[in-house]
């Protein structure tokens, strides 16, 4: 049995047992949903369908509608897609770099953090998906053979690689989302005494046993996903600022991207994470699973990427000053200055200035501080991709055609059309799935349960008395 | 021919392996050990051997790789060039960079998903297949652990079960009845 310093805290407060463990994270799905429950569903339902009432009024009037002209071609649903996807990177980040690296924190927070990683690159796949304009033909993202000839795909381009990518990252990371789910159903699955539940719980678990070769297999399947997962995801954040890293436009054509857009995606998904478990531990009375420790770790992170993201912030400043190019020095002084300067200051702000608060260890262990300024990150990370990709284009190298971006009650109706997708499936998930991984959980509580941890320090003192010495 | 099974239940994983562990030592085979969550070690007390789905998963990887590459070979330089921005697609060499990216993730996504499909077929894991777990207890709190007196001809069952119980096991059951029905 591992034995872990007394120093580092519990993870699981109170004193559990296995059978508590199970309890208390299956208690919501068997129970009833509350008013609350029922009320911010209907809310997030109604903007999911808003949201897709007006991708259909695209579909039927055309791209149109939107508020892109003929100098800004990408905005918002850009903005939308990058933020999106990068909001998923967190959830995989927790399951695979975390599992890598024997964090055992991350078994509290991985399950919800994945859903989201789900959820959010679905909202994200949308979007370029509805851009094209003509989305009866979006099938030809695809390299598939056509009528029209023998032209395939480009393989050299950013953007086919990005279809890659984020099709790759969904399916992967769906993969392993539902194989960490199985014995956790199988959980349910035996404490069921409604047929009709037994029998969707026997389904979904997929006659999951327990028996020593699987869990063999179970362990060995985890640890390779999670290898593979770790390039993926920091592959798939690279590929995204490709799209804009490849192109000739100033502001746009950066080696610092890469790094610089992972940085971004894992900030503003942990932002994610804990706008969300800070709800959830409070209405599914998690507290004791997903402590303020968890909370402070997250909350270390992003103060990390969010300074890295600062640091990348003031290089590019600096490199397009150094670079000599008027092209470069122009956009980066219009982003500062121009007319889009409220938004560069926004993101600023938001990004660089507010998460260093998290130095203090009072304000990372802050319920409400930790809620605050993780709604003040994800806004400005939305800004950080609008700037990025408005004040590049709007102002570009022919005079004549500069011109402003601003949003139609479609762009904006959309995006909050997403944000109702991803809720209303965050919110089905939380009534009918574990949200905590049980089975992970509880394989920690001998070593950082709360009643555990206190038996063997006193073992520890009571050697150290009798001179346990060897 | 007997079809005695005992099962033997732990509340603690530690004194469960700590038991197998004994049992084995003594010449006692024991059929199987359900669990709620990994019980590092027993597979080794058991004498499961390890697993090679990740090797597996090496040569689905492999494969990946070999297989996008072929396909961009294909499509972008064998079937219909094509010379966007002054830069043409002449070989697969001279293209490599630019096709590492999709390279990259095909090889992840034939890799994981090669994995998790040898998983689910190695483990008979399908949507609607029964459970095998003869103690619904045993995804929730009980570590149990599986005796066929068929894998053991000379040695009472009844016997073991003092022997269990001495070393922390809270319950012994018969489990007759479900393989008779087999």
């Amino acid at each position: 049995m591992l034995i872990e310093s007394p120093i580092r805290q519990p993870l699981i407060l109170g004193d559990k047992t296995y059978a508590q463990i199970t309890d208390e994270i299956v208690r919501p799905i068997e129970g009833r949903a509350n008013k609350m429950w029922y009320l911010v569903f209907t809310v997030a339902a109604l903007c999911a369908l808003w949201g897709l009432g007006l991708i259909a009024y695209t579909f039927g009037t055309g791209v149109g509608v939107w508020g892109l002209n003929k100098t800004v071609g990408w905005a918002w649903d850009i903005t939308n897609f990058v933020w999106w996807v990068g909001i998923g990177h967190a959830g995989t980040l927790i399951s695979a770099i975390l599992l890598l690296f024997r964090q055992k924190w991350r078994m509290a927070i991985n399950r919800s953090a994945e859903a989201m990683t789900v959820f959010a690159v679905i909202c994200a796949a949308m979007f370029p998906g509805i851009h094209v304009g003509r989305v009866w033909v979006v099938y030809w993202f695809f390299p598939l053979p056509n009528t029209f000839g023998s032209l395939w795909v480009n393989f050299n381009s950013p953007l086919l690689w990005d279809l890659f990518a984020i099709s790759t990252y969904f399916s992967v990371s769906l993969g392993f989302w539902y194989v960490g789910l199985i014995p956790d159903f199988a959980t349910v699955r035996d404490r069921q005494v409604v047929p009709f539940m037994k029998k969707i719980y026997n389904i979904v678990s997929f006659g999951w046993s327990g028996t020593t070769k699987s869990w063999q297999r179970f362990e060995e399947v985890s640890l390779v996903l999670a290898g593979l997962s770790t390039p993926l995801v920091l592959s798939v954040h690279t590929i995204v600022s490709f799209d804009f890293a490849t192109s000739v436009v100033p502001g746009w054509h950066t080696t610092i991207f890469p790094p610089y857009f992972v940085a971004g995606a894992i900030f503003s998904g942990f932002a994610m994470v804990a706008t969300l478990l800070l709800i959830m531990r409070q209405v599914l009375n998690l507290q004791e699973y997903i402590t303020v420790n968890h909370l402070e770790s997250m909350n270390k992170i992003i103060v990390v990427t969010g300074s890295i993201v600062g640091v990348a912030y003031i290089t590019e400043l600096v490199i397009a000053w150094y670079s000599g190019v008027q092209y470069e020095h122009y956009a980066f002084l219009n982003r500062a200055t121009g007319p889009y300067a409220w938004a560069y200051w926004i993101m600023m702000s938001c990004n660089v200035i507010s998460p260093q608060l998290f130095w203090f260890r009072g304000i990372r262990r802050s319920l409400l501080a930790t809620f605050l300024l993780s709604i003040v990150v994800n806004i400005g990370m939305w800004f950080e991709r609008f700037v990025i990709i408005v004040t590049s284009l709007h102002r570009d190298y022919l005079p004549s055609s500069w011109t402003m971006f601003y949003p139609t009650w479609v762009d904006i109706g959309i995006f909050i059309g997403t944000l109702g997708i991803f809720f209303t499936l965050f919110l089905l998930f939380s009534r009918t799935f574990p949200v905590i991984a049980i089975a992970e959980t509880k394989s920690i509580l001998k070593i950082s349960g709360d009643n555990w941890k206190r038996k063997t320090e006193s073992k520890y003192a009571e050697v150290g008395e009798h001179g346990g010495h060897h | 021919m007997s079809k005695a099974t005992l099962l033997a239940k732990f509340t603690d994983p530690d004194e469960c392996l700590h038991a197998c562990e004994h049992l084995v030592k003594k010449g006692v085979k024991v059929r199987e050990v359900y669990s709620p969550f990994p019980i590092h070690g027993i597979d080794g007390v058991l004498s499961v051997p390890k697993t090679r789905i990740s090797t597996a998963a090496f040569f689905y990887g492999a494969t990946g790789t070999t297989l996008g590459l072929l396909m961009m070979w294909y499509m972008n330089v064998q079937d219909w060039p094509m010379d966007i921005g002054g830069k043409p697609s002449f070989t697969l060499l001279t293209n490599l960079p630019a096709f590492v990216p999709v390279g990259f993730e095909i090889t992840v996504l034939i890799a994981a998903h090669g994995m998790i499909a040898t998983y689910f077929f190695a483990t008979r894991l399908f949507p609607g297949m029964p459970a095998k777990n003869p103690e619904p207890r045993s995804t929730n709190d009980l570590f149990v652990v599986e005796i066929v007196g068929d894998d053991n001809p000379g040695t009472s069952l009844n016997d073991l079960k003092s022997d269990l119980m001495n070393h922390g096991a809270i319950e012994c059951s018969d489990d007759v009845l479900r393989y008779e029905d087999q």
